[in-house]
């Protein structure tokens, strides 16, 4: 098969997860619909419990699905990955689609060494032989940047740094030069100085192997360093969706402006830092109308009762579920990008 | 790593030298009576109890004895190596004794061992995937039931039902597998399994739990995201992590059951070590309980030891220096 930067890889659409539970049904994702193409790095921003890793676990299907009701379409390859039977999407798992997570202390194996769990991600997926995996292990070690690879693959993890943990967990996930890689908070876990390494990492990754990356994060400093699009998250559903640089530049959300006014950034001090007032709603019970109602400063009459659609409120804007009028909108965004520059 | 086991081999030394000297202290704060009157026979007069006393070393005070005793077992007696002296009663050789009955005590602890082994780690297993099913209500209903029921009652209840009503096993008692393999086996299944009955029931919990834990770790995920079969999951990943402290457990209850498999050897009259154990108190026959005592402590210290060892095997994060 050839491939392409721009061709599209994963259309996933209505996806929605509930859990339910004994105090009631946790409604962890609802309606989230969104593209990705070869060659794009798309950032999923939110904050804790917005649904955001939850969405990826549900694609990858990694969720329990005795305990899970996932509906919507998640479409690969022509293939509808939710509605796979499970040992076909084990087969997708790791060699089409494969995925990094958070906490790299964690998500390694301690008693197995570093090698022999990349080399076994590839057996996973190949006849190849202990050796061979053995090697292709060394051989990606050292594409992700692990000096003296060779030896060190012999290591076991808690011999690794957290940063090399994580290279480690990323050599393991191109064993089989997949399409998509989920980066699912990859950088939270380590210091501030690896993490610009493992994020240039990720991006060198996704160009030399032509693959769509879905970087999940809490951090806007992640995403505005390697996002080609953005779509931001709120109590499981989406609130703005659009390209990296309209989104940073023309924020339409007033819960982005939020995200994005209690940002640090080198220019703004810290007691211009805006926290967004209240928190997250409990998904047990969410908010009637537009989940993020109850801490908008501008919300107005309908926000209570109906949930505003996403929709493209104007020519040359993108993808918001806000009812505040477009003027209003550019109006306030304006304001705010003074305040920031003042 | 072998100064680590030097140094851990030395104080098991002192732990049994010390294990022996309370054992000692013990036997002569017991109000239990002068072990001399006992071989003395009715109504003695003072100049045969001395006697007595001087022929069992009973005249000396309980530290010359102590340190005769050790002296005895680094040089030997009569009787060979180690020595461990003869006893009040029969004035036989406690090395001998204990020769005699260890193997008895040796092949129970085998036999249940390994049964227990298997059946709890399975059972564990499959109650931990097949978590909530009714599978796993069953095997925690049994393990409930083999934890709380007594030893002695189950020994009983075996006894009657497979040796009284069905004739399967061949009742109490002890048969040599020298003398009758079939013999030994017959006599010996029925203490096997009655004895393993409640280590499998704790295994099982310990290795469900255990089990589901580590299902729950980050790295199981990492497992299932590498696309592993399920299979792979829980018994390359889960599994690994799940049965190190199983290792050390097992370890140590081996080591136990060396002096404390009283109750199962009582009620299936096999006389092995406990029961010489239990007969040596009862009788203030010091010699010995002191070779039991002795042989008891020895166990569960080395088997420490071992564990020990076998653990920097099974987790590479242990390292001893």
């Amino acid at each position: 098969m050839t491939s392409s930067s721009g061709d599209r890889l994963l259309d996933v659409r209505g996806l929605t997860v509930r859990f339910p539970t004994s105090d009631g049904i946790v409604q962890a994702v609802s309606d989230v619909s969104f593209t990705l193409s070869r060659g794009e790095t798309l950032g999923i921003v939110g904050e804790s419990g917005s649904g955001k890793s939850v969405s990826n676990l549900a694609i990858m299907g990694l969720l329990n699905r005795a305990r899970t009701v996932i509906s919507g379409e998640v479409e690969f390859k022509g293939r509808d990955l939710l509605t796979l039977p499970p040992d076909e999407l084990r087969k997708v798992r790791g060699k089409e689609i494969a995925m990094v997570f958070q906490d790299p202390f964690a998500c390694l194996h301690p008693m197995y060494r570093v090698g022999a769990q990349i080399a076994e991600a590839f057996t996973a997926h190949s006849d190849a032989g202990k050796d061979a995996a053995w090697k292709r292990a060394v051989e990606l070690l050292d594409h992700v940047g692990i000096p003296n690879a060779k030896s060190r693959a012999r290591d076991y993890p808690h011999q690794f740094s957290g940063g090399m943990r994580q290279r480690a967990m990323i050599a393991m996930a191109l064993v089989h030069n997949p399409d998509i890689l989920i980066c699912d908070e990859p950088t939270t876990a380590l210091d501030v100085t690896v993490q610009a390494q493992i994020l240039e990492l990720i991006e060198d990754v996704k160009r030399e192997f032509d693959i769509g990356v879905i970087l999940v994060t809490h951090d806007l400093g992640v995403v505005a360093e390697t996002a080609t699009s953005v779509m931001v998250m709120y109590a499981g559903r989406v609130m703005e969706y659009g390209p990296a640089a309209e989104i940073f530049r023309k924020p339409q959300h007033p819960y982005a402006w939020g995200l994005l006014d209690s940002m640090p950034t080198i220019e703004r001090r810290l007691d211009a830092l805006v926290p967004i007032e209240g928190s997250p709603p409990s998904l047990l019970a969410p908010p009637t109308g537009c989940p993020f109602h109850p801490r908008c400063p501008y919300r107005f009459e309908p926000c209570a009762i109906e949930r505003p659609p996403l929709e493209i409120p104007a020519d040359g804007a993108h993808l918001d579920a806000c009812f505040l009028p477009y003027e209003k909108k550019v109006e306030l965004g304006e304001q705010r990008a003074k305040k920031v520059a003042a | 790593m072998t100064f680590y086991i030097a140094r851990r081999l030395f104080w098991t030394a002192i732990v049994v030298a010390a294990v022996i000297a309370i054992t000692f202290v013990v036997f002569y704060l017991l109000p239990a009576g002068d072990p001399a009157l006992r071989f003395a026979g009715k109504n003695p007069n003072p100049q045969q109890l001395e006697l007595i006393r001087e022929r069992l070393g009973l005249d000396h005070p309980w530290y010359v004895q102590f340190v005769k005793f050790i002296k005895n077992f680094f040089t030997g007696d009569q009787y060979g190596w180690p020595g461990l002296g003869y006893t009040f009663a029969g004035q036989s050789s406690v090395l001998h004794l204990i020769l005699d009955r260890a193997p008895r005590t040796l092949f129970l602890i085998a036999g249940a061992a390994v049964i227990w082994l298997f059946s709890g780690v399975s059972i564990g297993i499959i109650s931990a995937v097949r978590r909530r099913t009714l599978i796993d209500r069953a095997a925690m209903g049994f393990a409930l039931f083999g934890i709380s029921a007594p030893v002695f009652w189950l020994g009983l209840m075996g006894l009657y039902i497979f040796w009284r009503q069905l004739g399967w096993s061949s009742g109490t008692g002890y048969v040599s597998p020298v003398d009758s393999i079939t013999g030994f086996i017959g006599h010996m299944w029925l203490p096997w399994v009655v004895l393993a009955m409640l280590y499998a029931a704790f295994y099982a919990r310990m290795t469900r739990n255990n089990l589901l834990e580590t299902l729950g770790e980050d790295y199981i995920r990492t497992a299932r995201a590498k696309g592993l079969t399920e299979r792979q999951v829980i018994f390359k990943h889960g599994l690994r992590a799940s049965l190190t402290p199983i290792v050390t457990m097992f370890g140590l209850d081996i080591a136990l059951l060396v002096g404390g498999a009283v109750i199962t050897e009582s009620v299936f009259n096999l006389q092995g070590l406990g029961y010489l154990a239990i007969n040596g108190a009862t009788t203030q026959d010091l010699p010995t309980v002191l070779g039991v005592v002795l042989l008891a402590a020895l166990a569960v210290a080395l088997m420490n030891l071992v564990v020990d060892i076998l653990y920097a095997f099974i987790d590479p994060r242990v390292r001893y220096a």
